[in-house]
């Protein structure tokens, strides 16, 4: 892409750009600090949470899911019960289980971030293992009979040959699944984390600025508006990318109707979703 | 056990208040989904463009944020005086509603468009079109995921116990105050939902299954 005041950046250019980039992002955010610091800590806090939450139900999705696929029953039962359990439950009393219940009577002092955080796990984990199941399900059957015609073991068969193209098909639900923990972490407002709405709260209580509870209501709900676009854009650009590759679309749209349905309940629940 | 019988008053109070919010916000939602919706497949271009809007707005921002709103904020905005209850269950609506709203135009959307031109050279107009043939052809397609968007509801009725609103998120205060086990409390909580919510979604599946047959 050629402009009349420059030309395609070459190596050296590339990475002067990039450093650029770099110095003017945090040259923005210190100006940011500099006028609303109470805001952009909110905004760390909330997406810290998200991050780590992000991190671990997709572990929690995964591991999981292998048990909901695996051939041994006494495998397969508890983690269908689990999976179920805890997509059943509404997530705000997992996080009152977690910050009331088990600190009061295990004695275990869960903070309101890893309350927070773990109750996110445990939601959205279970339904990321929903996900990933579809996923390899939605498979054609002669996919693994072809892996295990030629040799390979199970381990092998899952990893090799089935996940690689059941991630590559679910990519997009997961990031708007993504988009849900993300607008869950909200709920850490209940339990007094102190989050985008919690300082939201703060801030609107305070008299000397007038109690601008609406003004900062709005702000928020747009800062949250745009966090949520972001993400959605990148499900929606991964989806085009998918079309366009040869090797995406090899799954049965059936199955892959099923998993999606999975998603748009889960984003009920939290809400998220992609931009339609 | 003790939890659950010793205060089987307040626990039958609480569920009976989720169950009364479910319920109000339920139709309240679908209410005002197929408003929405109809707007957003309507030939109007403004109000399809309000379709979308409210729709991408309000599903990108968290339902916390909506009570939030409807618990701190609507109060300075001296339009009506509404009881914490009217107001929690005007924030589910609206929140719900764009949720219903995608679902019914997705299930619009399986018509085969011939359905529609048939209907128009038979001289139907747009409101006979999508009432009379559209709607109970997508009715079909719709009902198993908007059951998802209810049980999501019913999930959702907890939030609210955050603002004031006395329902089954809302017995632990209660039960920590009178000093009994709240972790205890909390998971008959969690079986009360599991009660709810598995009727609800065994006949989805079978809403699901029987309906997929029959297209």
């Amino acid at each position: 892409m050629t402009s009349v005041l420059y030309d395609v950046p070459g190596p050296r250019a590339k990475v002067r750009n990039s450093i650029i980039g770099v110095v003017g992002t945090v040259v923005v955010l210190g100006i940011l600090a500099f006028v609303q610091v109470l805001i952009l800590e909110a905004l760390l806090d909330t997406l810290s949470a998200f991050a780590v939450a992000a991190v671990l139900s997709l572990a929690f999705g995964a591991l999981f899911a292998a048990g909901r696929l695996s051939e041994h029953a006494w495998l397969r039962g508890p983690s269908t019960a689990i999976v179920e359990f805890f997509r059943a439950v509404p997530l705000l009393i997992l996080i009152f289980i977690l910050y009331f219940g088990v600190s009061q009577t295990l004695g275990l002092n869960l903070s309101t971030y890893w309350s927070l955080v773990l109750g996110l796990m445990l939601y959205n984990g279970s339904v990321l293992a929903e996900v990933f199941r579809a996923g390899v399900r939605a498979l054609p059957r002669g996919q693994s009979e072809a892996a295990y015609a030629l040799g390979l073991r199970k381990t092998e068969v899952m990893t090799n040959v089935l996940l690689p193209q059941s991630l590559r098909a679910m990519m997009p639900t997961i990031v708007s699944q993504l988009v849900v923990v993300l607008k869950d972490t909200a709920l850490g407002f209940i339990i007094l984390y102190p989050e985008l709405l919690y300082q939201a709260r703060f801030l609107g209580s305070q008299g000397q600025l007038g109690a601008p509870i609406l003004q900062v209501a709005m702000v928020i709900a747009v800062i949250y508006i745009i966090l949520c676009l972001i993400l959605s854009g990148i499900a929606h650009l991964l989806e085009r990318r998918l079309r366009r590759s040869p090797r995406g679309g090899d799954v049965d749209p059936k199955e892959k109707a099923r998993a999606d349905g999975e998603i748009s309940a889960a984003q009920a629940q939290g809400g998220g979703g992609a931009v339609a | 056990m003790n939890v659950l019988l010793d205060n089987l008053g307040l626990y039958g109070r609480a569920f009976l208040g989720t169950i009364e919010l479910f319920l109000i916000a339920g139709v309240g939602s679908l209410i005002l989904g197929a408003i929405v919706a109809g707007m957003r497949v309507s030939p109007v271009p403004i109000l399809r463009a309000f379709g979308t809007i409210y729709v991408n707005l309000i599903r990108n921002t968290p339902l916390t944020l909506i009570l939030f709103f409807f618990a701190f904020a609507y109060p300075r905005l001296e339009i009506v005086d509404l009881s914490f209850f009217t107001r929690a269950s005007i924030g589910l609506i609206i929140y719900t509603a764009a949720f219903v709203c995608e679902v019914l135009r997705s299930g619009i959307n399986t018509v085969p468009v011939g359905q529609a031109e048939a209907s128009r050279a038979l001289g139907f107009g747009f409101g006979q079109t999508l009432t009379v043939i559209v709607m109970p052809q997508a009715i079909r397609a719709v009902v198993p995921p908007l059951t998802n968007v209810q049980i999501a509801l019913l999930k959702n009725t907890t939030i609210a116990s955050g603002f004031s609103v006395f329902q089954a998120g809302g017995i632990y205060q209660e039960l920590s105050e009178n000093g009994y086990n709240v972790l205890v409390g909390l998971l008959w909580i969690a079986l009360g939902f599991l009660i709810l919510v598995v009727p609800l979604t065994l006949l989805q599946r079978n809403l699901d299954r029987r309906w997929s047959v029959a297209k």
